[in-house]
């Protein structure tokens, strides 16, 4: 396998993930994506300095990894590329907030460093909500559950087919490069001299394939709207989930856990 | 059921692909359109299926394509694509195959009741749920036919639908399209395929329409086959 088509595997990874069963993947699309705002929400809504507020919120995400039997492994191992550019958000914050908040021993920790950290965290955060969402619901029973919510049609369907496209996309690019390297042995990676012609080529190629596919679309009588996946609907295990989740995410925004247990620990 | 009368069609100005070409399919005639590389075959099916348009008519069931009644006429026609990765958009064969289906009205249950009459009927269960960019180029090709039985449409097109098989595969779906009692336009190299499969054909070369016939006159007929870049069919040819 050449790199293009590791990432085409990678690709169908995820939807192979989404085809396990387990108590989180049983959950109808709708709790899982209702949730899933709520928690984004809720996360993103914390103050910029409430990093000891924040961290309980991570006891969500880790639940729903050992619920749902996805390796968290997997998880960062995916999001290898966005992790470190959500991470770099909040990198210069410490050199413009530099007034000590809070002592540790002898080193201040200004305030610039708590929002950075807090900023990271609520990065990685999402990130994992998001992760967990996709490696457990199916893509078309996401965008069925978006349909419901009343999402414009247009919208949910650009994002299915921009789904599939990349995958078609990373395909093309997979016969690209292999054909490249049969004809140039012991060479590692694409001669610059040749980026020009194959990034034009590569995007005519995917633009044909798009092409011909939405032909194969029409002609078997697509119009308009999509039929997405007949999703389950919802049961009274559903709503109990949503309402629990959504309890418990305002519970962890209104009290500072970490400060209760504290507290009780140290008078 | 199909009709073109005087069709002309080019992909760019002053170099015609398709030339006054006319003829005529009769319900449930099965006809092998043949050519060398480039005569203008998958052209025609595209022109057919309203993909591309020219000059001329081009009439299904005795109605001229239109943008109004596409949706309707296409529900009609089956066309399977001369490169089956471009047909098949959905991560498993079975979302693949209920796709048409669902859109041309058809409820759930009905739609699988007949993915599962198509898939036993090719021999293709095993299939069903595997990922479409993980199954090999004639498992694909053999998906696709299948994506298009399942429309159950009143006529068949199919350009190329034995490349990329095994010689087992190849007999199945020869015997599949045998069996099929629908209107089929089956365009091939492999004449063999033809001969099995077509009571007619239809010779093209360079958009035009050179013979017109009963095949078994017509590719027996060594001088006009190689006369047009053919070959006899290997059966007969011994
Ligand atoms: N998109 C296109 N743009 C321009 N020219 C095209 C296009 N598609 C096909 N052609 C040209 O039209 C002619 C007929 O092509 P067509 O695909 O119909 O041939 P064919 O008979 O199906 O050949 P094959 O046996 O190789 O499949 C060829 O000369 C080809 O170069
Ligand atoms: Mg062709």
């Amino acid at each position: 396998m050449n790199k293009m088509e590791k990432a085409l595997y990678e690709l169908s990874e995820m939807d192979d993930l989404a085809a396990q069963r387990s108590p989180v993947h049983g959950l109808c699309p709708m709790a899982k994506l209702l949730s899933t705002i709520a928690y984004i929400i809720v996360a993103v809504s914390f103050h910029k300095y409430d990093l000891s507020g924040l961290v309980p919120m991570v006891l969500w995400p880790v639940f729903l990894f050992q619920l749902s039997g996805i390796p968290v492994r997997t998880c960062f191992y995916k999001l290898r590329i966005v992790l470190p550019l959500v991470m770099a958000v909040g990198l210069f914050n410490p050199f413009f907030d530099r007034a000590a908040m809070l002592r540790i021993g002898t080193v201040a920790v200004s305030g610039g460093v708590i929002s950075m950290l807090t900023l990271m965290l609520k990065g990685v955060l999402c990130l994992m909500a998001s992760f967990l969402l996709m490696a457990t619901t199916p893509i078309d029973h996401l965008c069925a559950a978006l349909r419901k919510l009343h999402v414009p049609g247009m919208l949910v369907t650009l994002l299915l087919l921009t789904y599939r496209y990349v995958g078609v996309m990373t395909e093309e690019l997979a016969i690209m490069t292999e054909a490249y390297h049969l004809r140039s042995p012991g060479q590692k990676g694409i001669h610059i001299s040749a980026w020009g012609s194959f990034l034009g080529q590569l995007l005519l190629r995917s633009m044909d394939r798009a092409e011909e596919l939405y032909s194969s679309m029409q002609l078997r009588g697509y119009h308009e709207h999509f039929h997405y996946a007949d999703i389950k609907p919802c049961t009274v295990r559903d709503g109990i989930y949503t309402i629990c989740c959504v309890g418990l995410f305002l519970l962890l925004r209104l009290v500072n856990v970490a400060q209760l247990l504290g507290s009780l620990f140290v008078r | 059921m199909i009709e073109l009368k005087n069709v002309s069609f080019s992909y760019e100005k002053d170099r015609p692909v398709i030339r006054d070409l006319s003829f005529r399919i009769a319900d449930g005639e099965s006809v092998g359109l043949i050519g060398a590389n480039g005569a203008g075959k998958s052209t025609v099916l595209k022109l057919i299926l309203g993909l591309c348009s020219g000059q001329g008519q081009v009439l299904i069931d005795g109605e001229e394509l239109t943008r109004e009644n596409l949706y309707r006429i296409r529900g009609k026609l089956g066309f399977v694509l001369q490169n089956s990765d471009n047909q098949m958009f959905m991560p498993t064969v079975y979302e693949d195959m209920i796709f048409g289906p669902l859109n041309y009205g058809a409820t759930r249950e009905e739609a699988d009741r007949r993915v599962d009459a198509v898939l036993d009927r090719l021999g293709l269960q095993d299939l069903k749920h595997r990922h479409n960019h993980r199954i090999s180029g004639g498992e694909k090709r053999m998906a696709a036919i299948a994506t298009i039985l399942a429309m159950e449409p009143k006529a068949i097109l199919m350009d190329e639908p034995s490349s990329a098989l095994d010689p087992y595969n190849r007999r199945i779906v020869i015997n599949t399209i045998r069996e099929l009692p629908q209107t089929k336009l089956i365009t091939s190299h492999d004449l063999d395929m033809i001969l099995d499969t077509c009571e007619r054909v239809i010779l093209l070369d360079g958009g035009q329409i050179v013979a017109d016939g009963p095949a078994e006159v017509i590719l027996r007929d060594k001088a006009l086959l190689e006369g047009h870049r053919m070959e006899l069919p290997l059966r007969l040819a011994r």
